[in-house]
């Protein structure tokens, strides 16, 4: 295998382009939500069909287009001409696509859907999709490292490494306005300032948080399993400007397919000088390594992330110290998310300016969410930040599949709340959803309709994160119970307006006094609740005794 | 480098590094908390302590939180005081409401924020937890339904005792504290110190009680039930009966004992008189004349004997083959005393009161603690417990007049008095290795090289023209570089770093110990090891060899240090055990 230098990296790059393209490229969406909805016999009968007809064909499979209500998806591009997309396709259909399209040059109209292309705008429009973090998901094969390089792949390592200083990668961050995409928002500037600046020349790590853990949601299995190497350049460029030598990539177990996807890049990576040893020949040294999350939702904390790594219980610690002073095996560390390192080689590629000019506010940039609930069109979306609720619910998820009207919005998870229908004219930035009482967490969005009850809602979520504390606090240990007992005698008819009280009582002792973020959001799906859904409440309780 | 900032209103300046809640002592605020201890690193696991950032409004925890240059900080508001409120009521709805049924009664911190809280009626539902209650080790009993999972035992078993017997279970609301692998204590590493008791601000942790087992025996009229009290236990056990810390009560003590019903009063410090003999001659055996390998590691806590067993047992030939003090004497009780009186010795029933939970575990740790033919010691009750039976007799310490020991094994010089601390066992072996040397006795009989908290001590001693190097460590955790250094230069074939090493298994040696009163600080440590030096000092004999019935005990019946006799009632073997005994 080569070892790329800069020059060798374009040189290949220009090869990948100027190479002979087949007549046909069929591509077949092959993450775990195609696998899951049959894609693999799909491939099968696109392979089976291809060779029997003879044609210049070449089947690629993909990430994750999106689209995930309407998978499997197979998209046939001819002659360079635009590419089509065909949804919910079965062998069966698969065979009559190659026939008539592949081999006939005609368009099967039972089939087709919106293509990537019809989906998303090519500017950063509100209201439109904008795809910056899934720019090659659904797109290029996620295991051939050669379609990465051939989009750009590797090309802002490369600059980073021979044109810029960390502190001009820094200085782009920060122009470029992007904040943690793993719910809270923190600049991302400042924190890799804050860990370059730490301990200069100590041993320090950079650890990928890609333990995605809420209810709905898979923006970040996505992004992995369908652009690994978009998130390992991130890895080595932030690794490059704090001075780290190592990173880990902490997944979740139950992502098996973004695991196996993840070691096979890095070992393409290794392979071809872009990561080990003298990275691109320019005596840069680092390399990754894939750690296992053991399914505890807390460690997506990064404390608690780093105490599991370490191999002790997940469980989160106060801050100060934070990671970049004292984080791996007390050295200086950098935890950032997935799709926050899946932002970085565009940034620098097109400029701090460019993506501060995408969003509003103090949100820049695009978010990535995954729509799910009651709407026709489920799926994975990147909007610019800004957009609103609304346009997200109707314009680009289609509205509700029931017809009736949207009742309300859940964002931010289990840590987030739920945002009615009065609001949805809410353009989505971290400021205006906090305002709501939610947040914008990772990117889970789950839309409800008249028919939902926001008491089962917000038990449902209450449940969820009563069983991932971690047990250390006591208010969010035992709050969450006391409060979850409280709801329940409420959903059974049996409470008082006394127990709506005492839920608030709760609820502000778990947001004041839990040490980190998941005990003092546990209240925020209830709070919400009851703040925008007061009489689904008490038209439950006992009346009032006369006296 | 010192930081300035505000807490309510007013300046305050103190080190970098200082917590929130220490720095607010300066202005005259106890901030509420449960979990923080001063001996332990901050564990941030109640939440009480919670003070509000001026700036963003935030609350945060100032157990952990260091005060910042600039920071504005508010202690207390009505908003902070019902979120405290309602932890402290949230903790409860956790924890058996069985506050008069509970060894911690008027003694836990828990009860004492209930009540300063008046956590007197709660709409909370009842949580607690259904867990067997432990007392497989006969020497400390876990009741984890009691806990409130602060995480103090588990620090101090983990990060300062180094042992890692406890951990916690499970997550959310069914975290409890266990043994790791859920086994019980006794099947654990636990070497029943007995630290995480003296942490513990709830009953969740106490010394297995054998207060009731030892009134039984005294109601009995067949047998002849004798007791000896440790050194530290009688600058510490005032502290129950409204003394200041460090008082020594030796003679209240003895009266207490003899009014309970006790036929003979004797001293553990005898006992060390008579380790010393023993160790110290052991030591000249082998430092002088080459008998033996070096360095010599002491073996009187029990402890910290039961830690190298699981841990350490690459280091049983360094260790001092004697018996720890109270097995010395119980051992002596039913065969010397027994002589004397002419009493049967299965009739003899040996009570020792220590500062210690180990001491329980050790009465019954191998064959050798029946030397005597009987269990030399038959029961083992903490400084806790004897106060308790003490209040329970009705006793006055306050005015109850001092009496003396009876002296056959109870008499004893400043050098075993100062067993009780510390380094203390270093400093009494080193006054008499002297004199076993050089035939003379130390000019001075202090060393203070010995003395303080620091957590390893080390020093070199003159004994007649030849160095010896000694090191004292404290608290188990402080034991792991003094056992590398020796296993390092074994390994490079180096001369020892050292030639004599003290270790207890305590923070502060046995004034420090597991089964001593609550509340433990470096403070109440110091306090306590300062009355043991100032009995040492005021004492008619300073070092263990002068004891006039030390000296009758080897004419009349053991003959030498070492004898054959020595080595059957007052030495022991060792012997390498598995950490979990499943």
């Amino acid at each position: 295998m080569p070892k790329f230098t800069p020059a060798e990296l374009d040189a290949h790059k220009a090869k990948l382009l100027a190479a002979a393209k087949k007549k046909a490229i069929i591509k077949v969406g092959l993450n775990t939500c195609g696998d899951a909805a049959g894609a693999l016999p799909v491939m099968l009968a696109i392979k089976e069909a291809v060779a029997k007809a003879g044609v210049d064909a070449q089947i690629v499979k993909t990430g994750c287009a999106g689209m995930c209500g309407i998978e499997p998806l197979v998209e046939v591009s001819i002659g360079g001409a635009p590419a089509t997309m065909y949804g919910q396709v079965t062998a069966e259909a698969a065979r009559e696509i190659v026939e008539k399209h592949v081999v006939g040059g005609k368009v099967v109209e039972a089939f087709k859907v919106p293509s990537i292309a019809e989906m998303s705008s090519d500017k950063p429009v509100a209201g439109k999709q904008y795809r910056i973090v899934l720019r090659n998901c659904g797109v290029i094969d996620p295991e051939s490292l050669d379609e990465y390089i051939a989009r750009d792949g590797y090309q802002a390592l490369k600059q980073t490494l021979t044109a810029m200083t960390g502190e001009q990668v820094i200085a782009e961050l920060e122009t470029a306005g992007l904040r943690g995409r793993g719910g809270a928002g923190f600049p991302t500037f400042m924190k890799w300032k804050l860990t370059r600046a730490s301990r200069p020349g100590e041993q320090k790590y950079i650890i990928c948080n890609g333990d995605e853990g809420d209810p709905g949601a898979y923006m970040d299995r996505s992004v992995l399993e369908g652009d690994p190497h978009a998130v390992i350049e991130g890895m080595i460029i932030g690794g490059w400007v704090i001075g780290a030598s190592k990173g880990i990539f902490y997944i979740r177990a139950e992502y098996p397919l973004a695991i196996e996807r993840i070691e096979k890049a890095i070992k393409q990576a290794r392979a071809n000088g872009l990561l080990g040893t003298n990275i691109l020949g320019t005596g840069f040294d680092f390399d990754l390594e894939v750690r296992l999350g053991a399914g505890a939702f807390v460690c997506g904390e990064e404390t608690a992330l780093i105490a599991s790594i370490e191999g002790k219980r997940g469980t989160p610690r106060p801050r100060p110290p934070y990671p970049a002073q004292k984080g791996l095996w007390d050295q200086p560390t950098m935890v950032n998310n997935v799709e926050t390192l899946a932002n970085i080689a565009q940034i620098v590629l097109r400029g701090g300016s460019w993506f501060g000019a995408i969003g509003v506010g103090r949100s820049k940039g695009t978010k990535v969410f995954a729509v799910t609930g009651k709407v026709k069109n489920p799926g994975l979306i990147e909007i610019p930040m800004g957009t609103t609720l609304r346009q997200v619910v109707m314009d680009i998820c289609g509205g509700t599949t029931t017809g009736k009207p949207v009742k309300a919005v859940q964002t931010g998870g289990p840590s987030g709340g739920l945002i009615p229908a009065s609001l949805l004219d809410t353009p989505i930035t971290y400021e205006d959803l906090q305002k709501l009482g939610s947040i914008m967490g990772s990117g889970g969005m789950i839309v409800m309709d008249e028919s939902d009850n926001t008491v089962d809602l917000s038990r449902f979520y209450l449940d969820f994160s009563i069983d991932e504390s971690c047990g250390k606090c006591a208010p969010c240990r035992i709050g969450g119970t006391q409060m979850l007992r409280t709801i329940d005698k409420i959903a059974e008819r049996k409470g008082t307006a006394a127990d709506i009280a005492k839920i608030k009582r709760i609820a502000l002792t778990m947001q004041r006094g839990s040490l980190c973020a998941l005990g003092q959001t546990t209240p925020n799906p209830v709070l919400s609740a009851l703040r925008y859904f007061e009489s689904e409440w008490t038209e439950r309780l006992l009346p009032a005794v006369k006296k | 480098m010192t930081v300035k900032a505000i807490i309510n209103g007013l300046p305050v300046e103190v080190a970098e590094g200082t917590s929130i809640l220490e720095a607010a002592r300066k202005v005259s605020v106890k901030i509420p908390a449960l979990c923080k201890h001063p001996d332990l690193d901050h564990t941030a696991a109640c939440g009480i302590c919670i003070v509000r950032i001026k700036a963003t409004g935030r609350t945060l925890r100032a157990c952990c939180t260091p005060l910042e240059n600039g920071m504005d900080v508010v202690t207390h508001d009505p908003e902070i005081v019902t979120v405290r409120r309602g932890i402290v009521e949230m903790i409860m709805s956790k924890h058996p409401n069985e506050c008069v049924t509970c060894a911690r009664s008027q003694n836990c911190e828990l009860q004492t924020m209930c009540a300063d809280f008046n956590i007197n009626t709660t709409d909370l539902d009842n949580l607690v937890p259904n867990i067997p209650l432990d007392d497989s080790t006969k020497a400390i009993t876990l009741d984890a339904r009691k806990c409130i999972s602060c995480g103090r035992c588990i620090q101090v078993c983990q990060e300062n005792q180094n042992v890692w017997a406890l951990t916690f279970m499970e997550r959310g609301i069914s975290t409890r504290i266990a043994p790791a692998g859920d086994i019980s204590l006794a099947e654990s590493p636990c070497v029943k110190c007995g630290q995480c008791s003296a942490h513990c601000p709830t009953g969740a942790i106490v010394e297995y009680d054998e207060g009731p087992a030892v009134w039984d025996k005294l109601a009995d009229p067949e047998l002849h039930c004798v007791v000896q009290i440790a050194p530290a236990v009688r600058v510490a056990i005032g502290e129950a009966f409204g003394f200041k810390p460090g008082t020594n009560l030796t003679g209240k003590i003895y009266a207490a004992l003899r009014r309970m019903g006790f036929k003979a009063i004797f001293d553990t410090n005898f006992g060390a008189d008579l380790t010393i003999l023993e160790e110290g001659s052991e030591f000249v055996e082998r430092f002088a004349h080459g008998k033996g390998v070096l360095p010599l590691i002491t073996s009187c806590c029990p402890a910290w004997v039961d830690f190298m067993e699981k841990y350490h047992s690459d280091m049983i030939p360094h260790f001092s083959s004697c018996k720890s003090p109270h097995e010395m004497v119980g051992a002596l009780s039913k065969t010397y005393y027994a002589e004397k009186i002419k009493i049967d010795a299965k009739k003899i029933y040996m009570v020792s009161v220590m500062p210690c939970t180990a001491k329980k575990y050790e009465i019954q740790r191998s064959d050798d603690m029946k030397s005597s033919g009987y269990q030399d010691v038959d029961v083992s009750i903490t400084t806790r417990e004897l106060a308790r039976m003490i209040k329970q007799a009705g006793i006055d310490m306050q005015a109850i007049p001092e009496e003396q020991p009876d002296h056959l094994l109870g008499a004893y010089s400043g050098a075993g008095t100062i067993f009780g601390a510390t380094g203390g066992v270093m400093e009494a072996a080193i006054r008499t290795a002297l004199k076993l040397v050089t035939g003379q006795n130390p000019p001075r009989a202090e060393f203070e090289v010995t003395r303080g908290l620091k957590g390893v001590k080390e020093g070199v001693l003159e004994v007649a023209g030849k160095q010896v190097k000694i090191a004292v460590a404290h608290g188990l955790g402080n034991v792991e570089y003094v056992i590398n250094k020796v296993r390092e230069a074994k390994l490079k074939g180096e001369p020892p770093p050292w030639d004599f090493i003290e270790v207890m298994a305590c923070p502060g040696g046995c004034v420090g110990g597991g089964g001593q009163p609550y509340g433990v600080t470096d403070e109440l440590r110091i306090a306590r090891a300062k009355g043991l030096y100032q009995e040492d000092q005021a004492g008619m004999w300073r070092c263990s060899h002068d004891n006039p019935y030390i000296q009758k005990l080897y004419d009349e019946f053991l003959g030498k240090p070492l004898s054959e006799k020595s080595h059957h009632l007052l030495h022991t073997h060792y012997t390498a055990r598995p950490l979990y005994q499943r």
